[in-house]
C-alpha cells in the first residue's frame, strides 16, 4: 500500500476514535506509572467498566511527563475536553466512573486539568498550569497522547511525515536542513549534528552504520527512557532519516537493560515498521534499504561513551579507545559511523516534518530548540519537562517544579549527573543552555537534574558522585583509574571526620589533573562536582574540614551525636523521680511490650502527661536527627506538651498532637521515631481525661508538672568534668 | 548442558558480536553462568573461555553463582540517594541477612544495588524481579519482602 494511502487510513481511524461515541480513558503506563501503581488502576477499570455494563475504549499511552501526580488517568466522553486526573488509586477510578461516566460529574476536586478547546468549569486547563506553561514540547510531542504500539496513531499525528519529505530530497539535502535548524546533541556533548552526520556522509566505504544511544546511564536521568516507551516511532523515524542521509544500511539501537519496557516497544515498534514498508529493502519504494537491532547493554555506565558502546556491540569489553580516528571515519567494525542519542533521533523527525526555521526559532543563538530535562530530588513537581533553551534556571525549578518541598529553603541543581556539577541560588537566573552552563563549570548533560535542599551535603554529594564514576571507570586509562580513587579517598577523610588542612587544594589539582589527562569523557567529566562543589560550597569543605562539623547533619562521623544515653537513663529516671521499671536505656523502654507497662505506673504514681513530656523530652535530645519527622516532630510535639503542663493548652493542643504524632508514627526512617510517637498516641487515647483536665484546671492538677526537665544526652556529671568538645552537645532544658 | 543450551545458542550461529547476547541469553536460561555454560559457550563461538570471562566480568549483569528465586534490587542512583535509598538497602540487608551481591541461604532472594532504574521522579525505588516499586519506605521494603518470602 503506498505511503498516502496508509496516511489516510491512519488519519480516518484517528478521527473517529476523537469523535467515538463510547466514552475514552487513557491510562499512562511508561514505567514511572507503573511503579506508582498504573496497572492496578487499568485492571480496576476494567473491572468496575464491565460491572456496569459499560463500553468505553481504553487506551494505554505513554507518559506526560507528570511523574509526581502518576498514576494519571485522562477520561474523554464523547462532545466534553480531555480531562486528566491524577494520583488515581482503584478506589478513585472506580468512583470516577460512577461520578464522571455514569451521572456526569466531572469532579473538579480530583482533576488536574482539561485537555482541548472548551474548558470545564472548576478545571484549570492543563497545559495552562505553571508546571506545563513555560514547556514547549517537540520531541516529547506525542508522549502521553498516543499509544506507542500503534504505529497508525504515530502516523495519524504527523508521524513519518518528515521521512517522506527526506526521501523527496538529497542525503545533502537533508544533511543542510539539520544544520540550518542549529540541533546539537543532545546526549551531553552538544556536538552540531548535521556536521556530524557530514563527516560520516563524506567518509568513503559502501557499509556505514548508524547506532542510536539509548543508554542512559546517568543516575537521575529518564527522559531518554521516557521517551522510548511513550513515543518509540519519533525516535526511530529520526533514526531512518538519518540512515537515509548518512547512507548507512545498518542501524543499532543500544538500550540499557535496566529498561525492559523501552526494549518491549522497540520490539512491537520494529515489527510494526517492517509490516508498513518502513524498515528493511525498498523503504516506501524510494529504493532506500535500511535494517535496525536492538543491542541489550549489560550494566556499565562507561558503555554511554561512543566508542566503548560500539566495543561493546562487537562483544568485547565496553573500553573507551582515544580518538582519532572519530567513529565517523572508523568506528563499528572500523566502518565509518555515526552515533546519537535518543532524543536527538526523535527532533530530527520533528525538524523534517516542521522545518529547519520552524525548530530554530525556539531557544539562543548558539543554542538552539528544547532539551528535555528529567527533574529529580526535593522538589514538589518531580517529571519530564521540555523547554526552550536559554529558559532561566529558576523559571524550571519555582515555575515548572513548583519550588522545594517541605518549605525548604534551595541548596543547589545537579545538572549532568555525575558529570556534572552543581549550580547554588546565585546562579537561579542563569539562562540553562551548552555556553552558560559549561561556564558556570556543569554541563547540560543528557538531562538529570536533581534539586537538593538544605538538607543536602554538597561535599557528601560529591563523595558520592565521585563514588559512581571510580566503580564505574574501566581501568584503562592511569588518570581515571587511579586519580577518581586517590580523589574519592581524600572526600571520603573528610566526610569522615578525618580532612586535613590543605585538601581542598590537593583536592583541586588532582580533579584538574584527571579532567585533562583521561582518555574519555568519564574521567574527563568526573571532577565536575568536586570542582562545582568546592566552586560554590567552599566553606562547607571547611566546616567539614577545620571545624569537624557536616552543616546539613548528613555526614555521621560529624554529627553532634555522641550518645551515652546506654549509661545515663537509669540514673536520669531516678533524677527525674520516676522509677518507671528498671530499664537501662530509653529504647528499651520504648519497645512496644514496655509502653502499656510505663503508662500503667505511671498512672499510679505521678501524673501521666508529666511522664510523657519526660519521656519525649529524651526522645527529643536523642532522636540521631537524620529524619526530619522525628526530629523536628519530637520538638513540636514536645512545645505542646509544655504549653500543656504550664496551663497554657488547649482542646486544639490535642488534636495537634494526634495529627503530628501520626506523622511521626507513620513517616520515621526507624523504630525509635516511631515508638516515641506511639508512646504518645497510646495515653492521648487511654488517658486522655487527663490531658483535658491539665487543660480545664490551666495546669497539672498533680501539681508534679510545675518542675522543668532537664535532659543531656551526655551525662551532666560527666560533661561537668570533662572539655565541652567531648561533652554536651544537645541540651535541652525547659 | 550441551543439550539444554543448544537451542539458545543455535539463532547465533555466525552472528558477529554475538557473544554479549549469547551471555544475556544463557543468564535467562539457567539464571547464572556456571563454568560448564562458558566452556560450552566458548566451543560453540570459537573463543576461549578466557576471553569469555575477560567480557563476562566487565559487565554488572553477569553472575557466576546460583542466584535467589526473587532478586531485589535496590536503586542508589543519585535521586534515590538524596530521598534516602541509603536506608532502604540498609532495611533490606538487615532483613535478609545479605550484601549487595549476596544470595540467602535457602536461596530465595539475591540481593543486588542498581545505579538507576530511570523512575528518579518517584524515588527512592526497588524492584524486585521484574516489578518497580516507588516511593519506598523502610516499612514498605519490610513489608514487599515478606510478600515474596510467603509465596
Amino acid at each position: 500500500m503506498p505511503f498516502d494511502e496508509i496516511r489516510k487510513q491512519a488519519i480516518s481511524q484517528w478521527e473517529a476514535l476523537q469523535h467515538s461515541e463510547q466514552p475514552r480513558i487513557l491510562v499512562g503506563t511508561a514505567t514511572c506509572g507503573r511503579a506508582a501503581g498504573a496497572l492496578a488502576v487499568l485492571e480496576a477499570i476494567d473491572k468496575e467498566l464491565s460491572r456496569l455494563g459499560i463500553e468505553a475504549t481504553i487506551t494505554q499511552v505513554g507518559c506526560i511527563g507528570l511523574c509526581y501526580a502518576e498514576p494519571l488517568v485522562d477520561i474523554i466522553k464523547p462532545n466534553r475536553p480531555r480531562i486528566c486526573y491524577g494520583g488515581v488509586t482503584p478506589e478513585i477510578i472506580s468512583q470516577l466512573i460512577q461520578d464522571y461516566i455514569v451521572d456526569d460529574n466531572p469532579r473538579p476536586d480530583l482533576a488536574l486539568g482539561t485537555i482541548g478547546e472548551e474548558s470545564i468549569d472548576g478545571i484549570p486547563r492543563l497545559f495552562e498550569l505553571p508546571v506545563f506553561k513555560p514547556q514547549v514540547r517537540i520531541s516529547l510531542r506525542n508522549c502521553g497522547h498516543i499509544d506507542p504500539t500503534d504505529i497508525k496513531q504515530y502516523i495519524a499525528n504527523g508521524g513519518y511525515s518528515g521521512l517522506v519529505k527526506a526521501l523527496a530530497m538529497t542525503p545533502e539535502e537533508v544533511i543542510e536542513e539539520v544544520k540550518k535548524s542549529g540541533l546539537r546533541g543532545r546526549g551531553g556533548a552538544g556536538f552540531p549534528t548535521g556536521q556530524k552526520w557530514e563527516f560520516c556522509r563524506r567518509s568513503p566505504g559502501k557499509e556505514k552504520y548508524l547506532i542510536c544511544n539509548a543508554d542512559e546511564g546517568d543516575p537521575g536521568a529518564f527522559m531518554d527512557r521516557a521517551l522510548l516507551e511513550s513515543d518509540t516511532h519519533a525516535v526511530l523515524e529520526g533514526m531512518l532519516i538519518g540512515a537515509y542521509a548518512i547512507g548507512a544500511t545498518q542501524g543499532y539501537i543500544y538500550c540499557r537493560a535496566e529498561y525492559p519496557l523501552a526494549i518491549e516497544r522497540l520490539t512491537i515498534a520494529l515489527a510494526q515498521m517492517a509490516e508498513y514498508g518502513l524498515l528493511g529493502d525498498n523503504i516506501l519504494g524510494s529504493g532506500f534499504n535500511f535494517q535496525i537491532a536492538i543491542k541489550e547493554g549489560a550494566g556499565a555506565f562507561v558503555c554511554g561513551e561512543e566508542t566503548a558502546l560500539m566495543a561493546s556491540i562487537e562483544g568485547k569489553r565496553g573500553m573507551p579507545r582515544s580518538r582519532p580516528p572519530f567513529p565517523a571515519v572508523s568506528g563499528l567494525w572500523a566502518k565509518p559511523t555515526n552515533i546519537n542519542n535518543v532524543e536527538t533521533w526523535a527532533n530530527v523527525s520533528a525538524i523534517l516534518h516542521k522545518g529547519a526555521e520552524w525548530y530554530a526559532s525556539f531557544g539562543t543563538e548558539t543554542s538552539k530548540g528544547t532539551k528535555t530535562f528529567a527533574l529529580a530530588g526535593k522538589i514538589a513537581n518531580t517529571g519530564l519537562i521540555e523547554v526552550p533553551m536559554g529558559i532561566p534556571l529558576g523559571d524550571i525549578i519555582y515555575e515548572i517544579g513548583g519550588g522545594i518541598v517541605g518549605n525548604k529553603h534551595y541548596k543547589a541543581t545537579l545538572t549532568g549527573g555525575p558529570s556534572g556539577g552543581c549550580l547554588p541560588a546565585n546562579l537561579l537566573n542563569l539562562p540553562v543552555d551548552y555556553e552558560n552552563l559549561a561556564q558556570a563549570g556543569s554541563i547540560v548533560g543528557s538531562g538529570g537534574m536533581l534539586v537538593v535542599d538544605e538538607d543536602t551535603c554538597m561535599v557528601d554529594m560529591a563523595r558520592f558522585f565521585l563514588a559512581f564514576c571510580q566503580d564505574e571507570s574501566c581501568g584503562k586509562c592511569v588518570p581515571c583509574r587511579v586519580g577518581t580513587r586517590q580523589i574519592l579517598n581524600i572526600l571520603e577523610r573528610i566526610t569522615e571526620g578525618e580532612g586535613q588542612p590543605g585538601d581542598i587544594e590537593r583536592l583541586e589539582q588532582l580533579a584538574q589533573l584527571v579532567r585533562s589527562t583521561s582518555l574519555c569523557g568519564l574521567g574527563q567529566t568526573a571532577p565536575n562536582s568536586v570542582l562545582t562543589t568546592i566552586r560554590y560550597f567552599r566553606e562547607e569543605y571547611e566546616e567539614h574540614i577545620l571545624g569537624h562539623r557536616c552543616p546539613a547533619g548528613v555526614c555521621k562521623s560529624l554529627v553532634a551525636y555522641h550518645s551515652l544515653v546506654d549509661r545515663c537513663m537509669p540514673c536520669l529516671i531516678t533524677v527525674a523521680g520516676y522509677e518507671v521499671g528498671g530499664y537501662s536505656t530509653l529504647k528499651e523502654a520504648l519497645s512496644e511490650v514496655d509502653r502499656a507497662i510505663i503508662i500503667e505506673e505511671a498512672k499510679s504514681s505521678g501524673c501521666v502527661v508529666d511522664v510523657v513530656r519526660f519521656l519525649m523530652t529524651c526522645a527529643q535530645s536523642e532522636s540521631c536527627g537524620e529524619c526530619v519527622p522525628c526530629r523536628l516532630g519530637t520538638t513540636q510535639i514536645l512545645g505542646l506538651l509544655e504549653d500543656i503542663a504550664s496551663g497554657r493548652g488547649s482542646l486544639a493542643h490535642l488534636d495537634l498532637l494526634v495529627e503530628i504524632g501520626n506523622t511521626v508514627k507513620m513517616t520515621s526512617q526507624c523504630p525509635f521515631g516511631q515508638n516515641v510517637s506511639e508512646l504518645l498516641l497510646d495515653t492521648l487515647e487511654s488517658s486522655r481525661d487527663e490531658y483535658e483536665a491539665h487543660i480545664r484546671e490551666n495546669g497539672c492538677p498533680r501539681g508534679v508538672c510545675k518542675v522543668p526537665i532537664s535532659y543531656h544526652t551526655v551525662c551532666p556529671i560527666r560533661s561537668a568534668v570533662k572539655a565541652p568538645e567531648e561533652g554536651v552537645l544537645v541540651t535541652v532544658s525547659a | 548442558m550441551h543439550e539444554r543450551l543448544l537451542p539458545v545458542l543455535a539463532p547465533y550461529r555466525g552472528q558477529r558480536g554475538a557473544l554479549i547476547p549469547v551471555l544475556q541469553k544463557v543468564q535467562e536460561e539457567i539464571g547464572y553462568l556456571p563454568e560448564e555454560a562458558i566452556s560450552e559457550i566458548a566451543k560453540f563461538l570459537g573463543l576461549s573461555q578466557n576471553e569469555i570471562y575477560g567480557v563476562a566480568t566487565f559487565y554488572a549483569q553477569f553472575r557466576f553463582e546460583r542466584q535467589g528465586e526473587h532478586t531485589v534490587k535496590v536503586c542508589q542512583g543519585s535521586a534515590c540517594y538524596v530521598q534516602g535509598g541509603r536506608r532502604i538497602l540498609d532495611t533490606v540487608e538487615q532483613e535478609l541477612g545479605i550484601q549487595p551481591g549476596g544470595t540467602t541461604e535457602d536461596y530465595k532472594f539475591s540481593l543486588e544495588r542498581v545505579a538507576c532504574f530511570g523512575s528518579c521522579a518517584l524515588a527512592p525505588v526497588m524492584v524486585v524481579d521484574k516489578t518497580v516499586y516507588g516511593r519506598m519506605t523502610t516499612a514498605k521494603a519490610r513489608q514487599q519482602l515478606a510478600e515474596h518470602q510467603r509465596e
